[in-house]
């Protein structure tokens, strides 16, 4: 399977990922982030997808993919059964954010998460001048049918982070190019579009 | 019968039956297709269900059919005999060769009939490696099949999982339900009640309970179906006539369809190994034989697996394909599991599912990459 270009969010999630590791991706779409941990850093990929075409489409080009969703079914799983679990732009569209992230790191020695940064400026201007629930590339949906239901911005989850006693190994904010940013905390919940944390359990 | 190759295995070990017996020497009836390669790395073994056989891919003996999985086994197909070195035996206490209740008491010169000790699907799983061992093959690249194969499959994993590289559990359970149970007694009694039974010596007697073994077969046939399917290829169409008969012809169509499912099945199937071959279904329950926890009996498992069910499938629902993927889960094991839209009920397994193929086809793709057995595509 070819796995050259894959989403630059993928990409930094996939750079923090240590080859030939195990790792799970939950909420895997349609597994480019699988193919390619799986074909360029030979990591024992596995895959977790809500929607069944999804899944069907992944295990038919020949991944490790089951159907099921984070808040449910993370908990089938043994403690440190992954090296890494990864949640990518789905944290936000989870029932039980706190519990998922309990769970993520109970399986994985490390979890990898990445969301929309609801404090971003456009955000906060659309919503704050044009009297209307925000719609970005990163929150391309009406508010009415939207699955994002606990979103958070960048400063939120480093208090949950906090507040739960995880430790933050790395923390990567992205701008609307999606390119990563260097500023201080304040400034990177500002202009930040889009944040990948990687955790461990302290 | 002379198509079919034959291997008496268990002369010097008996095999240890889950029922206590031992049993030796005994039959297996197999077909093989296609080779093994140079390191016995490509090896197939295909599980059938309750009532197929070793036939996957040539023409029945008896009936005359195509074999049953010739839409998914063949060159140029997903299971390539090009590529692949495929296996199918009868099972243990099958009646088209192996060793069953048709076969002759070795003490007495007579045939077993219901002397014949009840198997196990773990006994046929035995049987089936032991085969294996008299082919010289150390390994499976995968072990594939549905329903009662599907139980073959998960037996084999939990059994052999250093002989199982990956595996194929299709619309199957960990364990056979209590409605699924009651179904096969239904079917059994029938065919006990048949005068012509006789206490299962019906070939001594010259009889053959053919009625009691076609009420079986009809009443698992509507199993194997959904309300869907039969609504769609009969409703309540007559047969043959354009009003009610007020008798007990058969005047619907879904009755005349029925009936000839049964009696087509007489000729091919024998009463007693059907007695047997449902008893070793009710029997499976692979989590008993782990402390009651389903996912002790896949602990540390090395098998790649590749569970697939079907939407309308009543018999063996996706939630009992979804009890496995869990237990697979807690034990970390390598698994994917795909549900398929389809409205064939349980017989989907056995047509033509494009998405079945598909999934076949990809999970086989990643495995042999892994296998080193190259692309397959």
């Amino acid at each position: 399977m070819s796995a050259a270009a894959i989403r630059v969010d993928l990409q930094l999630i996939a750079d923090m990922v240590e080859p030939k590791t195990r790792a799970l991706d939950v909420g895997c779409g349609d597994g480019s982030l699988l193919a390619y941990l799986m074909s360029f850093k030979r990591v024992d990929a596995r895959g977790m997808e809500l929607s069944q075409a999804g899944v069907n489409a992944c295990v038919a080009s020949g991944l490790s993919v089951i159907q099921g969703d984070a808040d449910a079914d993370l908990r089938d799983y043994p403690d440190d059964a992954f090296d890494y679990v990864i949640l990518s732009q789905t944290l936000q569209a989870t029932r039980e954010p706190r519990e998922v992230l309990r769970q993520m790191l109970r399986v994985g020695k490390r979890a990898i998460v990445s969301f929309p940064n609801f404090a971003h400026w456009q955000v906060r201007l659309r919503l704050v001048f044009g009297g209307r629930m925000p719609e970005t590339l990163s929150l391309p949906y009406k508010w009415y049918d939207t699955p994002n239901i606990h979103l958070c911005s960048i400063d939120d989850f480093r208090a949950l982070c906090r507040d739960m006693g995880v430790h933050v190994e790395r923390a990567i904010v992205l701008n609307s190019k999606s390119r990563p940013i260097h500023m201080p905390p304040l400034l990177a919940n500002l202009f930040g579009e889009q944040a990948v944390f990687m955790l461990r359990r302290d | 019968m002379d198509r079919c190759h034959q291997a008496v295995l268990g002369r010097q070990r008996p095999l240890r039956l889950d029922c206590g017996v031992e049993l030796g020497p005994y039959r297996m009836a197999y077909q093989t297709y296609g080779r093994l390669n140079a390191d016995k790395s490509n090896a197939i073994l295909i599980c059938h269900a309750l009532t197929g056989d070793q036939f996957v891919v040539e023409r029945h003996p008896v009936t005359g059919k195509p074999g049953w999985w010739d839409s998914l086994v063949g060159p140029g197909k997903v299971i390539d005999p090009t590529r692949y070195f495929i296996i199918c035996a009868n099972v243990l206490g099958g009646c088209m060769g192996s060793t069953g209740p048709t076969a002759l008491e070795p003490a007495t010169g007579q045939p077993w009939n219901l002397r014949f000790p009840v198997v196990t699907v773990g006994d046929m799983v035995r049987a089936q490696a032991a085969l294996l061992d008299h082919l010289g093959i150390p390994d499976l690249f995968c072990v594939i099949g549905g329903s009662m194969g599907g139980m073959q499959v998960l037996e084999w994993t939990a059994s052999y999982p250093k002989r199982v590289f990956s595996a194929v559990p299709i619309a199957c359970a960990a364990r056979h339900s209590a409605q699924n149970i009651a179904f096969h007694e239904v079917g059994r009694q029938a065919i006990m009640a048949d005068p012509e039974w006789k206490g299962g010596d019906y070939r001594l007697h010259g009889t053959m309970p053919a009625r009691g073994l076609a009420v079986a077969r009809m009443t698992a046939h509507i199993t194997y179906l959904s309300e869907r399917a039969l609504q769609r290829k009969f409703g309540r169409s007559l047969q043959n006539r354009d009003a009610l008969g007020f008798g007990f012809d058969a005047d619907f169509q879904v009755e005349s369809y029925l009936r000839h499912q049964g009696s087509t099945f007489v000729d091919r199937f024998d009463a007693n190994s059907y007695l047997y071959i449902t008893r070793a279904m009710d029997y499976f329950d692979l989590a008993a034989a782990h402390d009651g926890v389903l996912a002790k009996a896949f602990t540390g498992t090395p098998t790649r697996f590749c569970l697939m069910s079907f939407t309308s499938d009543w018999l063996f629902p996706t939630r009992e394909s979804r009890e496995i993927v869990h237990a697979l889960n807690a034990a970390a094991a390598n698994v994917s599991f795909v549900e398929i839209e389809s409205d064939k009920g349980h017989d989907a397994f056995l047509l033509d599912e494009p998405e079945m193929f598909r999934t076949l086809q990809g999970f086989l793709q990643g495995a042999a990459l892994v296998r080193g057995l190259g692309d397959v595509s």
